[in-house]
């Protein structure tokens, strides 16, 4: 009976434990939402949107060159990594098993398991120190974080296409490749979209390779070979600066990426809701 | 094999015209799959170009200090010129260590509660939220540590923390807010949607006749848990690692709150030290010389060998617990 008592306590024990780590993970998470929220929201007004960084003393100012330059940025960084990411996905969904595309697949998940950081420091080594700190350098460093995660979900979005479609495409006389094109890639054509609108989401608050790769620049864009502002860099420096205004805005700034990056999630999630 | 010859034989009783029309009309599909294939082998060169440009741009310190920069402790740009990183190897681990000890328990907890323990509805939905938060930017956890969490703990948390465990060594010295116990918390924060999510997709993977047979044998919950998170024990130890290499290629987040002190080993928790990450992100842009630079690029290849090891080390563990598992099944 005593046995019985303590399997019983334990239970209850275990139980109460679960929940705790459960209460223990939410906490923390909810405060960042709602402080990011709280403070980022009195921040955001029409100048937010519209006047560049402020210099040092001045007041008000926005982070509408940091908009401009990440958009700039993440547009340049999908022009490579998008097709590479894209192709890559076709090859090993479509071509069935060989030795090139198990070594393909490993190498992605190594690259997915590189951290950011050491990705910038190549860029670095490869591109600013030949032609300076600049959007191409962080183009380039975000592109490779974008390619294993295009890569992966193109690859997985095409393999839910029926066999079936293939088979019924190819019996019609269309060629392979136009098979691909018009109707596998058509049928998958949301759940690739959502794959890119992930990577694109993960990219926009990379920091640390745009840190190394193109540094902080508090101006306008001013041409691919010389650095632009970029939001989630911005939050960053702002946030390690000593001036209320500027600390002020990276709270802003956050918000923004928070917006952003939960919307796209969102926007993702309902895409792949309805699945074949 | 080309699609025009397999169909060939087919083709060969029908008139010349249709033929050359046949083989052009299939003529692409042998480009296509060269152009994915080409696409698909350029992270080849990408993988082998960053191996190369990484050891090429450290090749002036491997040079002038070999294998002392590995064990050397000191960090000195300003006048003896030296570089070593031992210090930030051991920074790196420790701070991730803590963060595995704070945060696998507690994803554990939430992989158990959302899968096994809470009404269905109510898991879903939490389940929603924590996945999302798993896509806030790293830059933000920092910003958040620096004003929210920092002063929340130097105020509130390490005070009492130090007067109940001060007798023991690694909860005495100063309180300064930021420290080795704060970025390991922080990054437990980071990690806990990822690894919590992985394990809940495990826990649910796991077949209910696992379940119900530890039910009809008249085992509590508990004991009916027990079961399934062994029976998903490989799972989690992946998602273990994989929360481990997240930890140790962080960046922003730990350069924000760890308070960046280049010692050998910090005087307790409490104390600020440094990673191998950090010291890339903070001194790069300044090195002003081609030693510091190198010394830098090598501190990222020193990184990157650290990550794939771990990496390594996952598949080996997870292929061992695999191979085990199914030696139990068999006997």
């Amino acid at each position: 009976m005593d046995y019985y008592k303590l399997r019983v306590t334990k239970n209850r024990l275990m139980q109460f434990l679960v929940y705790l780590a459960l209460f223990s993970a939410l906490v923390p998470l909810f405060s960042i939402l709602s402080e990011v929220i709280r403070r980022g929201f009195f921040t955001i007004n029409f100048d937010f949107f519209t006047k560049p960084t402020p210099t040092v003393g001045e007041a008000g100012g926005g982070v509408a060159n940091a908009i401009q330059g990440t958009l700039i940025t993440i547009g340049f960084s999908s022009l490579i990594g998008v097709p590479i990411g894209l192709m890559s996905g076709i090859f090993l969904s479509e071509y069935g098993e060989s030795k090139l595309s198990v070594a393909v697949r490993f190498l992605h998940d190594v690259l997915s398991g590189v951290p950011s950081i050491v990705i910038g420091v190549f860029a670095y080594a490869l591109i600013t120190r030949s032609i300076g700190f600049s959007v191409t350098a962080a183009a380039f460093a975000l592109a490779i974080i974008m390619i294993p995660i295009v890569t992966r979900t193109t690859e997985e979005a095409l393999k839910l296409v029926p066999m079936s479609i293939r088979e019924a495409a190819i019996a019609l006389g269309i060629p392979r490749w136009k098979t691909t094109i018009t109707v596998v890639l058509s049928g998958a054509k949301k759940a690739i979209v959502t794959g890119i609108l992930l990577s694109i989401a993960r990219i926009a608050g990379e920091s640390a390779p745009v840190l190394v790769s193109m540094g902080f620049w508090r101006w306008w864009f001013a041409g691919l070979d010389r650095p632009a502002a970029n939001l989630a860099l911005n939050v960053f420096i702002f946030a390690m600066s000593p001036f209320e205004n500027w600390i002020a805005l990276a709270w802003g700034s956050a918000l923004v990426l928070i917006l952003l990056v939960l919307g796209i999630s969102v926007t993702a999630r309902v895409f792949t809701r309805e699945r074949y | 094999m080309k699609i025009s010859q397999k169909i060939s034989p087919f083709i060969r009783n029908l008139n010349i015209k249709s033929v050359s029309y046949l083989k052009n009309h299939f003529k692409g599909d042998d480009i296509f799959k060269l152009v994915s294939a080409l696409f698909a082998s350029s992270i080849f060169l990408l993988l082998g170009l960053m191996v190369y440009e990484l050891v090429k741009g450290s090749w002036l310190s491997i040079q002038t200090f070999g294998l002392n920069f590995i064990v050397g402790t000191t960090w000195d740009p300003a006048i003896s010129r030296i570089f070593g990183v031992l210090p930030l190897i051991l920074g790196t681990l420790v701070t991730s260590a803590i963060t595995l000890l704070i945060g696998v328990p507690i994803s554990l907890g939430v992989g158990l509660a959302l899968s096994e323990y809470a009404p269905k509805k109510f898991g879903v939905t939490v389940s929603f939220l924590v996945e999302l938060l798993a896509a806030v930017p790293s830059v933000i956890y920092g910003l958040w540590g620096i004003f929210v969490l920092i002063p929340f703990l130097r105020d509130h948390v390490y005070p009492y923390l130090k007067a109940v465990f001060g007798f023991i060594p690694i909860f005495s010295g100063p309180i300064y807010g930021g420290g080795v116990l704060t970025g390991g918390i922080v990054l437990a924060i980071m990690i806990i949607p990822t690894v919590s999510a992985v394990m809940r997709d495990l826990f649910s993977a796991v077949p209910n006749s696992q379940r119900e047979a530890m039910i009809a044998l008249g085992a509590t919950k508990w004991e009916t848990v027990k079961t399934v998170i062994s029976y998903a024990r490989s799972g989690v130890i992946g998602a273990v690692i994989l929360g481990l290499g997240r930890a140790v290629g962080e960046t922003m987040a730990i350069t924000m709150v760890i308070g960046n002190r280049f010692q050998v080993w910090p005087s307790s928790l409490f104390d600020a030290w440094y990673t191998m990450a950090a010291i890339i992100a903070n001194e790069l842009l300044e090195a002003t010389y081609d030693l510091y630079i190198s010394a830098l690029i090598n501190v990222g290849l020193v990184l990157l060998f650290v990550t794939l090891i771990i990496n390594i080390l996952a598949r080996l563990i997870v292929w061992r617990a695999l191979r085990l598992t199914m030696g139990i099944a068999r006997e």
